[in-house]
């Protein structure tokens, strides 16, 4: 992709929008790591030269004691531990050594806390992820010794953009909501964990934004996050009518509420997606008709040994509790190599997401599944909640029938199975016979489908849910549902995005799950078009040459009291 | 000098929460203290990333050594401390 020149830095460009809703605000800038400068001489004076690393070591200390005043519990002990590590004698003690074997004193510090950073690899572990925290207090020791800013979000009161290269997951978490009114990022894709938290948290968000980084902090930005059109400096008249769009799009959506229908009242169903209790009470307070995909790993992965069936149950409890009467679709433990557990390692693997992932690991630890489905099954007769249980990265009849069958054996009434394997979706038809209801995960069907990693940024163009191929493949599931009278909804972002939703919904869908920030306009864009509407636009789309195609055409066709307000 | 052995009694071995109220503690007391497990060499019990690269586990000996006056009340005390669960506290 061709970086931008600087004489653009004024205009505008185009990234993905991977969150819905337009903002605009001063650029925070997120400063990444800091590093030794190439090339640095031998400090002069050792002397001198450790008495200003330890002064930098001690103002990082000082620094995170004072944050972790403020903090919460948890965040309290996790900024006083990495004070511990910032005033560390090892760390100095080693710094000293490279210092006196002729490093300059920014490669002496990097040397000491990579000596360290060795050690807790090799430990690996609780070890290795220690090491994140090493490496940050050395990188804050770095940016003081260098004169440059701290790594990280600068604090900042004024609600802005903030722009990265990217953003950790924990970094994403811990935005205060009121004051980051838009995220922009040079790299990530559109089904990165930063995209899937920002529509979660129903902040407008674009992703793979050429130049981003170099944006001067400060700079007025408009962003759109459903185009991914960001404009620096942006006019009056621009942020005008971006605010104008706004109110329209939150007029229209006002009027619409209620269970998803089309024009002509064919139901469709809208859904949330959720990874937790707090997701859980947030979403259940919305206008949805449930949940299409609750992400149970949350429950597994904190945890360093198999949590219990009494353990399990209460969780369940609490994100069932909050939907009442209404449906709650539960996907079982969707671990493998790229998902660790502590305590279900099966070794590394070459290729993690062609792997023993998903019900692949089910298959190895048994005991795993029948433990998730037992709590399910308590937690479900506690609340009387509609529990309905599917299986992830399923590929054949055989482990459709399998699983089931175990589903079944604890008790639970409704068995379904996600598609997400191009496989699995050829033979629907017969892998749908065994089970009570399908859900297409649109985002690792894309990437089998397209033979295309979805953590690569670089390849959101394969990735993108408008290929026709994608489409043929979602098409040929329905079609396999439909044989066997199987419902069959969509639990990939793919859910959200309200032209592809009524594409969706024409080639035979009948539930749409998503961030809960998406529904509105979801559940709007249904109630413009007829199902002889949305079949016309499915079949244009898969009449399509490329991807661009397909999308251009269902915006040409899709009504106007829609494709006015996106 | 003062020396003492003690069994790790948390149960998520000498690292996170414990090893840091371990440290923290041992800075306190002011002296040069060290740890070892069994067979090892010791390291400075002040310093955060020695007592977690030590790698002791829950149920695992280590001993504990210091130097000074009140070398065998600030050892009885560090005892105490490893003798409990610190992180089911």
């Amino acid at each position: 992709m061709a970086e931008p020149s600087s004489a653009t830095l004024s205009g505008a460009r185009v990234g993905i929008g991977v969150s819905p809703g337009t903002a605009f605000g001063p650029v925070v800038q997120v400063a990444p790591p800091v590093r030794p400068p190439a090339g640095e001489p031998a400090a002069a004076d050792p002397e001198a030269a450790l008495v200003r690393i330890k002064a930098a070591f001690e103002g990082v200390a000082q620094d995170l004691t004072a944050r972790a005043a403020t903090a919460d519990d948890t965040a309290q002990q996790i900024l006083t531990a990495t004070a511990l590590i910032a005033r560390d004698k090892g760390l100095i003690k080693a710094a000293t050594k490279h210092l006196s074997a002729g490093k300059g004193p920014a490669a002496a510090v990097d040397a000491a806390v990579e000596d360290y950073a060795a050690q807790f690899t090799a430990l690996g572990g609780y070890f290795a992820e220690r090491v994140t925290d090493l490496r940050d207090v050395g990188s804050r020791a770095l940016a003081r010794l260098l004169g440059v800013p701290a790594p990280g979000i600068p604090p900042f009161s004024v609600p802005s953009v903030v722009v990265a290269e990217d953003l950790a997951p924990a970094e994403t978490a811990t935005l205060d909501r009121s004051l980051v009114v838009a995220i922009v990022t040079q790299a990530g894709g559109r089904t990165s964990h930063t995209a899937i938290l920002a529509a979660q948290m129903g902040i407008p968000a674009v992703v793979q934004l050429p130049g981003a980084t170099r944006i001067a902090p400060g700079t007025p930005i408009a962003v759109d996050g459903d185009t991914g059109e960001v404009t620096l400096n942006p006019t009056a008249q621009y942020v005008e009518d971006l605010v104008v769009r706004r109110r329209r799009r939150t007029a229209a959506l006002v009027g619409s509420h209620g269970p998803g229908v089309t024009r002509d009242g064919h139901p469709v169903a809208l859904l949330a997606n959720i990874g937790g209790v707090e997701d859980a009470v947030q979403a259940a307070a919305l206008d949805v008709e449930g949940v299409g995909l609750f992400r149970t790993e949350f429950v597994f992965l904190s945890s360093e040994r198999a949590p219990t069936v009494a353990e399990q149950a209460e969780i369940y409890r609490q994100v069932l509790t909050p939907f009442g009467r209404r449906r709650v679709v539960v996907r079982t433990l969707d671990a493998g190599a790229d998902k660790p557990l502590a305590f279900a390692n099966l070794g590394p693997e070459e290729n993690p997401a062609l792997g023993r992932r998903g019900l692949r690991l089910s298959a190895e630890r048994p005991d795993l599944l029948d433990s998730q489905l037992e709590a399910l099954a308590i937690a479900a007769r506690d609340t009387g909640a509609d529990v309905r249980v599917m299986a992830p990265m399923v590929a054949t009849a055989e482990e459709a029938a399998w699983f089931s069958r175990r589903v079944k054996e604890n008790g639970l009434p409704k068995s379904g199975v996600m598609i997400e394997v191009p496989g699995a979706a050829l033979r629907a038809e017969h892998v749908l016979a065994e089970v009570d209801f399908a859900s297409l995960g649109t985002n690792d069907l894309a990437q089998y489908t397209m033979a295309a990693d979805r953590m690569q940024g670089e390849l959101s163009d394969l990735l993108d849910p408008w290929q026709p191929a994608v489409l043929d493949v979602i098409a040929l599931a329905c079609r396999g549902a439909a044989v066997t009278g199987t419902p069959i909804g969509v639990c990939g972002e793919a859910g959200g995005d309200p032209l592809l939703a009524l594409v969706l919904v024409g080639l035979g869908v009948s539930s749409l799950s998503m961030a809960p920030s998406k529904v509105g306009i979801v559940r709007f864009a249904l109630s413009l078009h007829s199902l002889p509407e949305c079949q016309r636009l499915a079949s244009l789309a898969r009449d399509a040459r490329t991807a661009r195609d397909a999308l251009d055409v269902v915006r040409a066709e899709a009504r106007t009291g829609l494709t006015e307000i996106l | 000098m003062a020396r003492r052995t003690v069994t790790i009694a948390s149960s998520v071995g000498l690292h996170a929460r414990p090893a840091s109220l371990f440290v923290q503690a041992a800075a306190e007391t002011g002296l040069d203290i060290e740890i070892a497990k069994k067979g090892e060499e010791p390291v400075d019990a002040t310093s955060i990333l020695a007592v977690m690269a030590l790698g002791a586990e829950h149920g695992q000996e280590v001993e504990l050594t210091a130097e000074g006056d009140g070398a065998d009340a600030a050892l009885d005390s560090l005892v105490e401390l490893l003798s409990r669960d610190l992180d089911a506290e």
